[in-house]
Parts: structure tokens; C-alpha cells; sequence
């Protein structure tokens, strides 16, 4: 195939693509090896020390921002993923219907709509509500976080209803199973790896949110990303660094776990 | 055979319709098929693909509901039930076995929706491996197995909850053809070991005839005729039977009292023929005797001779330009005694000439 034409036989190939991955990593790493830093400087290299990590450890903001983190997390993906595996089962399990590609375009529209206009809408909507409920909780940011993280969790899953097949589940039935049991011995097992790994992208998602929790949140719910974000503007330190750091090292844990399971399939 | 009678009606269609979309596009999958199968017997829907027999199959699994008509189980309706209500199991063209079950646990899978005691779906469960010689494999995940053993997996999953009917969806289409030849014979030996009723769906018309009880031609969502492989091979009722089933040839001409009369003038005798109009009957290959012309029958010219071992397929033209062929059993000294060019008479077999419809 040495005539076929391949971008990578391109001259300059090599360098645009080394450069690309230097500009990608090169923040990430400095990011990495300062958080290591000793000195209390971000750019001034003084040795290697944990005692950043130990710091923001041992920080009640920082722990109260990872802990709210994580439970909005939970809840957000709990629920988006159960939306999105009900909604990917109603748009492939069915007989086409009109408006099928409008339905597709609903559940997904919180990747086509800027987010900062989400943000502002659900800012609106919710001022209103506390106005009238005068409930403060954590439930409005659950509630949003659920709300963008469904197309996560249903594109997996959906891909993974597509590429199943149809007739085990008519051969279920033929063997006396209940539509109910067919979906609990059959489809869901068999999905089971699309749920996993929709909820997966939808944990990290959630996860990392700034836009959003930055404009839904009231006073003292910071996640963790707007803890940062309030404490670089009174300038980085190398504490940030670190539990930058840590997040970074729990999304490429999650997302490897996301890789293997979908390349999984057969 | 159980506590049934053999011979009575298991599986009855009446009337049945089944179209497909709606108003003119709509199209008739089945179109008005009524076929009555018996307790007991190994009855195959044959035909081309596309003329309904997987549909009438669908039917009476479950899978489809019919547009018209019905479907008796055992003399009761059960057109409008779902597939898990009806003690019918399907052997799927493509298995169909659960991946993320063993074989074992996929042969237990119908006994355990049935909410049988664990002590028999246990037992059931080793004595269909048993049935299928796939007792070594019960752990297996069923990727591991061959196209063959998972074949044999499908078929012990859909007999162990003893269904009244076994329907088999074209299952041996995956497999070459001796693990096929194989599967054949142990299909045939289940059947007669467990007493069930097979509905067997095939466009393969040897393996119809060879494993068959009876045999329903189907063709255009129609079925043609009913019968044994001898009936509908000796007696088949129209052309599509004729053709579709082995080889024929085919003979057209006037209809005179009891005989037909050809283009070239030669007066075959079709017993029960009324006089008028064209008439068409058909002779098997091998029902052909050749002999020399001065001796009578129809002169024909031999156009070319194909030895295919145990017989040699003779090609003939009729003076009006029909051809036919003549299947003759090979002589020990492997040669016919013919030579292309050569003029021969050519008479039938008693009895062979059967009179076809269009």
C-alpha cells in the first residue's frame, strides 16, 4: 500500500504531532511535578515534599468541597443514569416513531447548548424556586448536575442496546420469560457494561463541573473545582496543585476503567 | 409418543393473513394458509426464501400476531397470547444462546421462568446435555463452544421445558455440510426420542425429504401442496411443486381424452386427462427410458451426456426443439452406449407421467 495516500508519510508529520502533544501535556505535567514542590513558590523548584498533599488533606474547606463532590456526584449520577438507560431502552427497543430525531435531539441538547446559557437559565428557574420553597439544600445542584450529565451515561448505553442482539430477547420470551423478566435476566446483564461505563463518564462529568455549580450553588455548598477556582483569586498555590493532582489521577482511573469496559465488547 | 395420540391435530392454522406495512404498500407475508400439523410428527415448511414459511413460524411461536385467521394449540386459540405463554419453544437460526450464561445455566433458563423446583431443573438440565452429548461442556460459556455444540445448546435449552412443539428456524444453515448430514440424523433420532411435535423450516429441499414426516411446499405465501416426500416427489400438484422439488421435465401440449398430444405428434397417455385446451405433465428424470427410435416413442436427438458417477444425465431435444433430460444409472463399464448426436426413442416409465397445473 506504499502509493495509498497516509497523513502520517506527510512531511512535518512528526513534528506538528510532537508539538500538539508537547502543548496538551507540557501545563499537566508542570502541574504534576510542582504539586511535589517543597517551597511555597508555584515556579521555583525546592525540593521534593507531600507536604502540599498533606496541606489540602488536612484542609475542613477543602475536605467539606471533595466530600460535597462526591455526593453530588453520586445522586447526579444515579439519576442521570437511569434517565439515560430508560431513554436509551425507548429509543432502540421500540418501532420507530415521528419525532424520534427530535426525542434524540432533546435528550442531548445539553451538549449543543453553551453551557454558560444553561447556567444562567437554571439560575433563573432556581432563584425562582427557593424564592418559593425556601428550600437552600443541595438538591438544585443535583438536580443540574443530573440534568447535563444524561447525554454521558445514554451514549454508551445506547450504543451498547444497538449492538445487541435482538433475538435473545425473543428467545427469553420463547422460553416463558415475562417481558419483566426478560429485561432483568437478559437485557440488563447484557447492557450492564453500557450502564457502567455511561455512569463513568457521567461521575467524572459531574465531577469537574465549574459553569454550572458556579451559578446554581448557594453560599457554602463549594464543590471542589469552585473551591479552586475561589481560591486562585488570591493567586495559585501549590496546595491547588496538589488536589489538582488528585483529581487528575482519579479521572484517568475512571476513564481507563471506561476504555476497557466498552473496547470489552464483542 | 407420550399420552397423545399420534395423529392428532397438534398445530392447526386456519385461514391465516399476514401482511406486512399498511394499505397498498402492505404485503402478504401469508395469504389465507390453512395447514393442520399432527401430535407426534416431523413436519417441515419448505420453500424458497420469502414465501412465508418463517413468518408461519413466527406465528405460531409468538413472535408475530396474525392480520386474519387463527391458531389452535391442541384445539385451543392461542393466535393473540405472547411467545411466553404458549408451551412452544423455538431452535433460532443464529442459536440465539445467552452470552453471559453457561450452557447449563442456558438449557435451565426456560425450566427456571416456568418456576420449576430447583431439584428438577437441576435434572432436566444434566439429562438434556445428556440428550445433546454435551455433558463435559455444562460449565462452558457458549463462545466457547463450536458452531455444532452450540447447535446441540440451543436445541437441549428449547426441549427442556418438553414444549408441546419444537420449532427449528433454518437451524442447521450455519453448519458445513457433513457436521449438516450429521445434525440431520440427530435431529431425526431427538424427535423419535422425545415424542415432540417438530415444525421444521428449511428452502433445502434434500433435507426435507430426508428427515420429513410431511412436508408443506410453500411458495408466494401460499402452500402448495401437503404431503410425504413420496407424495409430493411422485405426485406434485403444480409446476412450483414439481420444479422446486428435484429435478423434472415438463411437457406441454393438447388435452384429448385420457392422453396429451405433443407439438411433435406424439400421443402420451395421461390417464383421467379431459379433451380441451393445453395440458402440461411432468416425468422425472429418471422415470426416462431410452431405447432405439424404430422401436417407437418420442424420437429425440441426444445434445450432450454429463457422467456424474452413479448416473449420467442425458440432455435430449425433441424434434419441436423441447429439451429433456434423462437420468440413466451407470453401467459397470461406465459407458451409456450413447453418443451425442445420436437419435433415440424415448418411452416412460409406467405410471410416471404425471399431469401438473400451471
Amino acid at each position: 500500500m506504499a502509493d495509498r495516500f497516509a497523513i502520517n508519510r506527510l512531511p512535518g508529520f512528526t513534528a506538528i504531532a510532537v508539538l500538539a502533544f508537547l502543548a496538551l501535556y507540557i501545563p499537566i505535567i508542570t502541574l504534576v511535578f510542582f504539586s511535589f514542590n517543597a517551597g511555597k513558590t508555584v515556579m521555583g523548584w525546592d525540593g521534593f515534599s507531600l507536604q502540599w498533599y498533606a496541606v489540602a488533606w488536612g484542609n475542613l474547606a477543602v475536605q467539606e468541597a471533595a466530600w460535597r463532590s462526591v455526593v453530588i456526584a453520586f445522586w447526579a449520577t444515579l439519576i442521570s443514569t437511569t434517565v439515560a438507560t430508560m431513554a436509551a431502552l425507548g429509543t432502540t427497543r421500540r418501532r420507530p416513531f415521528k419525532g424520534q430525531t427530535a426525542v434524540y435531539v432533546a435528550i442531548n441538547q445539553p451538549l449543543m447548548v453553551p453551557e454558560i446559557v444553561t447556567a444562567v437559565a437554571l439560575l433563573i428557574v432556581f432563584a425562582w424556586v427557593k424564592v418559593q420553597t425556601g428550600y437552600q439544600g443541595l438538591g438544585y445542584l443535583i438536580l443540574a448536575h443530573s440534568a447535563f450529565c444524561i447525554p454521558f451515561a445514554y451514549l454508551p448505553i445506547r450504543a451498547r442496546l444497538e449492538g445487541m442482539d435482538l433475538s435473545l430477547e425473543t428467545a427469553a420470551a420463547d422460553l416463558y420469560a415475562t417481558p419483566w423478566q426478560t429485561f432483568r435476566r437478559v437485557t440488563l446483564p447484557l447492557l450492564a457494561p453500557g450502564i457502567v461505563a455511561g455512569a463513568m463518564l457521567a461521575f467524572i462529568t459531574s465531577l469537574d463541573d465549574v459553569v454550572i455549580t458556579e451559578f446554581v450553588k448557594s453560599a457554602g455548598q463549594d464543590t471542589l473545582p469552585t473551591y479552586m477556582l475561589g481560591q486562585l483569586r488570591r493567586g495559585v498555590t501549590p496546595e491547588v496543585n496538589a488536589i489538582s493532582t488528585a483529581l487528575l489521577g482519579l479521572t484517568v482511573v475512571i476513564l481507563t476503567a471506561f476504555f476497557l469496559l466498552t473496547r470489552e465488547r464483542r | 409418543m407420550g399420552v397423545s395420540v399420534a395423529g392428532e391435530v397438534t398445530i392447526s392454522a386456519r385461514n391465516v393473513v399476514k401482511a406486512f406495512g399498511q394499505g397498498a404498500g402492505a404485503v402478504r407475508a401469508l395469504d389465507d394458509v390453512s395447514v393442520d400439523i399432527r401430535q407426534g410428527e416431523f413436519f417441515t415448511l419448505l420453500g424458497p426464501s420469502g414465501c412465508g414459511k418463517t413468518t408461519l413460524l413466527r406465528l405460531i411461536a409468538g413472535f408475530e400476531m396474525p392480520t386474519e385467521g387463527t391458531i389452535l394449540l391442541d384445539g385451543t386459540d392461542i393466535s393473540t397470547l405472547p411467545p411466553n405463554r404458549r408451551p412452544v419453544n423455538t431452535v433460532f437460526q443464529s442459536y440465539a444462546l445467552f452470552p453471559h450464561l453457561t450452557v447449563a445455566q442456558n438449557v435451565a433458563f426456560g425450566l427456571e421462568m416456568l418456576g420449576k423446583p430447583s431439584s428438577e431443573i437441576k435434572a432436566r438440565t444434566s439429562a438434556m446435555l445428556a440428550l445433546v452429548k454435551l455433558e463435559a461442556m455444562a460449565g462452558r460459556k457458549t463462545s466457547q463452544l463450536s458452531g455444532g455444540q452450540q447447535q446441540r445448546v440451543a436445541l437441549a435449552r428449547a426441549l427442556a421445558p418438553q414444549p408441546k412443539v419444537l420449532l427449528l428456524d433454518e437451524p442447521l444453515s450455519a453448519l458445513d455440510l457433513k457436521l449438516r448430514k450429521e445434525m440431520q440424523i440427530e435431529l431425526k433420532r431427538l424427535q423419535l426420542e422425545t415424542g415432540i411435535t417438530f415444525i421444521f423450516v428449511t428452502h433445502d429441499q434434500e433435507e426435507a425429504l430426508t428427515m420429513s414426516d410431511r412436508i408443506a411446499v410453500m411458495s408466494a405465501g401460499k402452500i402448495q401442496q401437503v404431503g410425504s416426500a413420496k407424495e409430493i416427489y411422485i405426485h406434485p400438484r403444480n409446476r412450483f411443486v414439481a420444479s422446486f422439488i428435484g429435478e423434472t421435465n415438463f411437457l406441454t401440449g393438447t388435452a384429448e381424452a385420457g392422453a396429451l398430444r405433443l407439438a411433435t405428434g406424439n400421443r402420451i397417455e395421461v390417464p383421467g386427462l379431459a379433451p380441451g385446451g393445453t395440458a402440461t405433465v411432468c416425468v422425472r428424470p429418471e422415470q426416462l427410458r431410452l431405447g432405439r427410435p424404430e422401436d417407437g416413442g418420442i424420437t429425440a436427438r441426444v445434445r450432450s451426456l454429463v457422467y456424474f458417477g452413479t448416473d449420467t444425465h442425458c440432455h435430449l431435444a425433441l424434434s419441436d426443439g423441447t429439451e429433456i433430460v434423462a437420468r440413466l444409472q451407470s453401467p459397470a463399464s461406465g459407458e451409456a452406449g450413447l453418443t451425442e448426436g445420436q437419435e433415440v426413442g424415448v418411452t416412460f416409465a409406467q405410471g410416471a407421467v404425471q399431469r401438473v397445473e400451471d
